[in-house]
């Protein structure tokens, strides 16, 4: 009997004593200092955690007992020890992989972005692109095509070259393609699985993947000559501000003066050749993956600035591993691309089925000379000179 | 209409071309990122 109550005094002193320490502030005790349930779900929540508690446990290989000892080939690392060092990129490691990507055996930074990338992003898409869609066929529906007001002259301008319009189509028809096998590609999972099957998919993605990759550089090419050809008719000048201020005449009226580009179509062209040329450097980090690291110096720079301080965020995360610079890439490409892609949806009414005689430009070439009188006067006047207005194009 | 057909022809060739440069530059992922014998990632 006395033994068993000296047992349960043990007991109880020893307990005692661990609740003690515990209550000082030890919260990983009871893990033994191993990460906790409050570690795991702060993680889940996408809440930075600490992780300094395990990075450091790594073992010491130099304290590793002599190979001659008892258990001394075992080395000087347990193995969780070992898989701590995988994940926190301290282990030495021997591989046949080259590369930046090979020195990240475990990444476990990217699982944001799997959740954005498979949910956020593609909501993101439907609403852009649809709404985009809708807002165009409502304005169809109110304001029906833009007709050529006045007496058509049955005379027409040169409005763009065969150059031009060789530019303009290959940089149209290689986004067209380019939009459609990037959708195919993002929405692959959640929608062409479930409506063609696996095998299917798997024949669609392939050359959607070949097509994507191989047709970018004809984008490339088609935005700088468009960029060589028009830079000069899409510098900014007042005959915008004009332009703007009555929306271009958009919602009737009188048509505002305007040279070979008016305000709105010199928006599109900017977006085009920012928006566009982001995409396509965007684009050349994900072809070449882990050799053209944009964010990682990005974050960096910006957060030297204090540029995240100015909207009350906390900094920008760096360094980044190669594959999260990969994962930003890629979201990065599709958000602008969607963006553009909205924008361009405008162009194509516009120069389509919402404009009378519009697409009579990149068709043809050559526009009715009412047309060029009501939506280009200024350039009308320049192409045809001031005291040739009235005169018939020779 | 010329310059559309010629954009397209353009299209194509430009898309076949970068794919056979691409192909016989060393630029594949197995080219790019593998080695045949184990290696030390500082060397």
């Amino acid at each position: 009997m006395i033994r068993f109550l000296s047992l349960i005094a043990i007991i109880v002193t020893f307990a005692a004593s661990a609740s003690a320490q515990e209550a000082a502030g030890d919260s990983r005790a009871s893990t033994g200092g191993a990460q906790t349930l409050a570690d795991i779900l702060e993680r889940q929540e996408g809440l930075k955690v600490d992780e300094t508690f395990r990075s450091e446990a790594t073992g010491n290989p130099d304290a590793a007992a002599p190979i001659t000892n008892q258990l001394g080939t075992l080395g000087g690392a347990s193995d969780p020890e070992l898989w701590r060092a995988y994940r926190f990129g301290s282990a030495d490691i021997s591989t046949q992989s080259r590369g930046p990507a090979a020195t990240t055996v475990i990444q476990d930074g990217g699982m944001w972005w799997l959740e954005f990338r498979e949910d956020t992003l593609l909501t993101i898409a439907v609403y852009l692109l649809g709404g985009t869609f809708l807002a165009l066929a409502l304005f169809y529906l109110v304001r029906g095509k833009i007709r050529i007001g006045g007496q058509k002259t049955g005379r027409t301008i040169t409005r763009f070259k065969a150059f031009e319009r060789f530019g303009h189509w290959l940089l149209a028809s290689s986004f067209i393609v380019l939009g459609i096998t990037g959708l195919f590609s993002l929405f692959g999972r959640k929608v062409l699985i479930p409506l063609f099957g696996h095998e299917t998919f798997s024949f669609i993605a392939v050359g959607s993947k070949w097509v994507h990759n191989n047709i970018a550089w004809a984008f490339i090419i088609a935005l700088i000559i468009i960029f060589f050809a028009w830079v000069v008719h899409n510098l900014p000048d007042r005959t915008d501000l004009r332009w703007l201020a009555k929306a271009g005449g958009l919602f009737g009226g009188e048509h505002p003066p305007a040279k070979k580009f008016n305000a709105g179509q010199k928006l599109i062209f900017w977006a085009v050749i920012v928006l566009g040329g982001s995409i396509s450097v965007s684009g050349l980090s994900l072809l070449f993956p882990f050799e053209y690291n944009l964010f990682g110096h990005t974050f960096s720079t910006l957060n030297s600035w204090g540029v995240p301080g100015w909207f009350g965020a906390s900094d920008l995360p760096f360094p980044l591993q190669p594959q999260e610079e990969m994962q930003y890439a890629q979201l990065w490409h599709a958000l602008v691309s969607l963006i553009l892609t909205a924008i361009i949806f405008a162009h194509i009414y516009l120069g389509s089925v919402g404009m009378e005689g519009a697409f009579d430009a990149m068709g043809k070439g050559e526009v009715e000379e009412q047309w060029a009188r009501e939506h280009h006067s200024l350039w009308v006047q320049d192409v045809l000179g001031p005291d040739d207005n009235e005169k018939e194009k020779v | 209409m010329k310059p559309f057909i010629l954009a397209i022809f353009a299209l194509v060739v430009i898309s076949f071309g970068a794919n056979q440069i691409l192909l016989n530059s060393g630029f594949s992922s197995a080219d790019a990122g593998t080695s045949h014998e184990n290696v030390r990632l500082s060397n």
